[in-house]
């Protein structure tokens, strides 16, 4: 397996190149937002934040998917691991995630049939494998999921495996940013947008919502010398007052993305209203199954509606969310709240920012 | 504790699997061979210094590129009294096997464990066998318990690591962890890694018999390197710092933790040693360790510091720092 595509953005001679023009660049007090958990994680991991200038913040915005799922939707994981002769399917971030009463990981303590993928047609074959079950598919992405999830459908179809469903608790990554822009409070100077999302959505997705706002936004890869040219570029566009769109990311993303994808994703699904935790229902920025699918929507299949739940009494994960607190800042962390006995998902999932938070810092 | 039931994360090695320890088991067994916490315990028969560890094998699959869970069994447990400066003698054997396992496995198995004993030159002296239902086991457990004696004036333990120690592996981290991992249903990778399960008993018999002063072995089990160097940091009260760019690492590895979001500080080892010297010995040190088959890609990581007792940094590829914590939970993959 060649790594060099790695080593090259991980050059420390170019890096430090990097670091020393950020700050040769850097004048302003600038808060800049990252919406990917794998920045998130990126960005502690290579120690990012130490070596960039005091007056620059990186903020980590709702770019994590377990951590912007809705209590409701985990309690409905939950429930469906409680169905006798259910099979739930689950990424593994999910599996500790705490719902109002549990967790996937406490049900799989208790007997439940819950089982680790590492891709949702490994759902679909585990169904193929346990006709006499039914399996539940939690779907918890961004763009970059959601269309091996319409694919996991359309192979569902052909295969006739009528024993496969899906929970949708997908979203859509601009309507969020529109949305932090509208929330009051909210004080961000640019976006680093996420480069697996883009690789789907194409550099075009935003155009709209930066047109609006007029905000400095790069989209960027993961590597290091990635996320410092994009730190770079939202810092020059700051101080020069000239705030642009731009792709720092070109080797994988493109203006238009990946279209076939994207036609995947809605011959299967139709734009639908989203709850995120934290922020509450953004319009139009959650993915549901078309009606002619129905017949794979766990939630119509066994009646599954959960009551709204309140979140946990002092988790400050959808501030923290919005850039409005840090994890530091919220009273739970790392006191009640630590990735052992964690209270919000962003202290669960390993891009949430309170746990790369609580690991890193 | 606060949880009502036992979860796989008390099985991590990390963070829970600590918790559950000390908050649990030491408390009702509590005696001073125990309390010090190193990878076997230190007892003295007659004026003879003893070293005694056990340890048990639950690995899926059980068969896996490089060996399988007879050869691991006795390795570890092998490891485990090497890292208390001990030579290892004797090993006892006990298995639990599940109905339905096929003969040829358990043979397999039998003779993987009588291969790894007489490479390392210790006798398998006593055991146990017991067979279980169909579906209470999956497959076969196997535990391993080991008895080794200490040669006068070595002194090592995770309580002994001095500012200014340089810090040795003896090799590639990740491969063993990544290598079961892969080999997992669902997982298909197609690379020629295999796992680093080796006796280390050789390899620390030569560092302990030259002239060096050695502080601390241990060996980044469950858990990996991440987390046993902090246990290292808070038994010995030191602060430690590693270079991201020195810790060897395999192209392969390297590809499946990225791929799957596995950090290899954190990905087990069955065949790998970290050595704490004072600076003096550091090269010698390495140069012995470079010579056993098993240590021919050692080198020097990291080194000891006075300040941040308890603490493990990480100086990364660009320049930047960052803490390295216990691992917290089983590691899991990535959702985007």
């Amino acid at each position: 397996m060649a790594l060099k595509y790695i080593e090259e953005y991980r050059d420390g001679s170019l890096a430090r190149d990097l670091v020393k023009k950020i700050h040769s660049v850097s004048k302003k007090d600038l808060r800049l937002m990252e919406v990917c958990g794998t920045h998130t994680m990126s960005i502690f991991r290579h120690g990012i934040r130490s070596v960039l200038p005091r007056g620059v913040t990186l903020l980590s915005g709702p770019g994590c998917p377990v951590c912007v799922t809705a209590q409701k939707d985990i309690d409905a994981f939950v429930e469906f691991a409680r169905v006798k002769n259910v099979i739930v399917t689950t990424f593994g971030d999910l599996i500790r995630v705490p719902g109002s009463s549990s967790s996937l990981g406490k049900e799989k303590a208790d007997g439940a049939d819950v089982r680790i993928v590492y891709s949702v047609f490994d759902a679909v074959n585990i169904a193929r494998e346990n006709k006499d079950k039914e399996v539940v598919f939690c779907g918890v992405g961004f763009e970059t999921t959601i269309p091996t999830i319409a694919a996991s459908i359309l192979m569902g179809i052909e295969g006739k495996v009528d024993n496969f469903s899906i929970y949708s608790a997908n979203k859509l990554t601009p309507p969020a940013l529109a949305a932090l822009m509208e929330t009051d409070g909210v004080e961000i100077d640019g976006f680093m947008l996420p480069g697996h999302v883009s690789v789907i959505t194409g550099t075009d997705a935003y155009r709209d919502t930066f047109e609006k706002y007029n905000i400095p936004a790069v989209i960027a890869g993961f590597e290091p010398i990635d996320i410092l040219q994009a730190i770079l570029l939202l810092i020059q566009q700051n101080e020069a007052g000239r705030p642009a769109l731009e792709n720092a990311y070109p080797r994988a993303v493109s203006d238009a993305g990946n279209i076939k994808a994207k036609q995947i994703m809605h011959q299967i699904f139709e734009v639908c209203n989203a709850s995120w935790r934290g922020i509450g229902e953004i319009s139009s920025s959650g993915m549901a199954l078309k009606k002619e699918y129905q017949k794979f929507d766990a939630a119509i299949k066994f009646g599954m509606d959960m009551p709204d739940t309140p979140e946990p009494k002092g988790c400050a994960c959808g501030e923290i969310l919005m850039g409005l607190k840090t994890p530091e800042e919220c009273l739970l962390y790392k006191k009640k709240c630590t990735p052992m006995t964690p209270v919000g998902p962003c202290m669960v999932s390993s891009e949430g920012s309170c746990a790369a938070f609580y690991r890193y810092s | 504790m606060t949880e009502e039931k036992i979860l796989l994360d008390h099985g991590s090695g990390g963070k829970a699997s600590h918790a559950l320890f000390s908050d649990m088991i030491l408390p009702l067994f509590e005696n001073s061979e125990l309390s010090k916490q190193d990878d076997g315990a230190i007892l003295t028969v007659d004026g003879t210094r003893l070293a005694f560890s056990t340890d048990s094998y639950v690995v899926d699959p059980i068969f896996f590129p490089g060996g399988n869970i007879g050869d691991l069994a006795i390795n570890g447990t092998i490891n485990d009294i090497s890292m208390c400066g001990a030579i290892p003698q004797f090993i006892s054997v006990g298995l639990i096997i599940e109905e339905g396992l096929p003969i040829k496995d358990f043979q397999r198995i039998l003779e993987a464990m009588a291969t790894a004993a007489k490479k390392a030159g210790v006798k398998i002296v006593t055991g146990d066998t017991k067979v279980v239902p169909k579906g209470k086991a999956d497959k076969i457990f196997i535990n391993t318990s080991g008895i080794g004696i200490i040669p006068p004036d070595v002194n090592v333990s995770g309580s002994n690591a001095k500012p200014g120690d340089k810090i040795i592996v003896s090799g590639t981290i990740a491969d063993h962890g990544i290598t079961v991992l892969s080999s997992r249903e669902g997982l298909k990778f197609d690379s020629d890694i295999k796992t680093d399960s080796a006796p280390l008993n050789k390899m620390v018999q030569s560092i302990i018999q030259s002239d060096c002063d050695i502080h601390v072995l241990r060996d980044p089990t469950r858990g990996g390197l991440g987390t046993t160097l902090n246990e290292i940091a808070a038994q010995s009260n030191v602060g430690i710092t590693i270079e991201e760019s020195f810790l060897p690492i395999r192209g392969p590895v390297q590809g499946i933790c990225e791929l799957l979001g596995f950090d290899p500080l954190y990905i087990a080892n069955e065949g790998k040693v970290i050595a704490f010297v004072p600076q003096k010995d550091a090269q010698k040190v390495l140069e012995i360790i470079q010579q056993d088959e098993f240590g021919k890609d050692a080198v020097i990581i990291g080194e000891v510091i006075e300040k941040d007792p308890g603490k493990v940094f990480l100086q990364t590829v660009i320049g930047g720092v960052r803490i390295i914590d216990m691992l917290t939970g089983e590691q899991l993959p990535r959702i985007c």
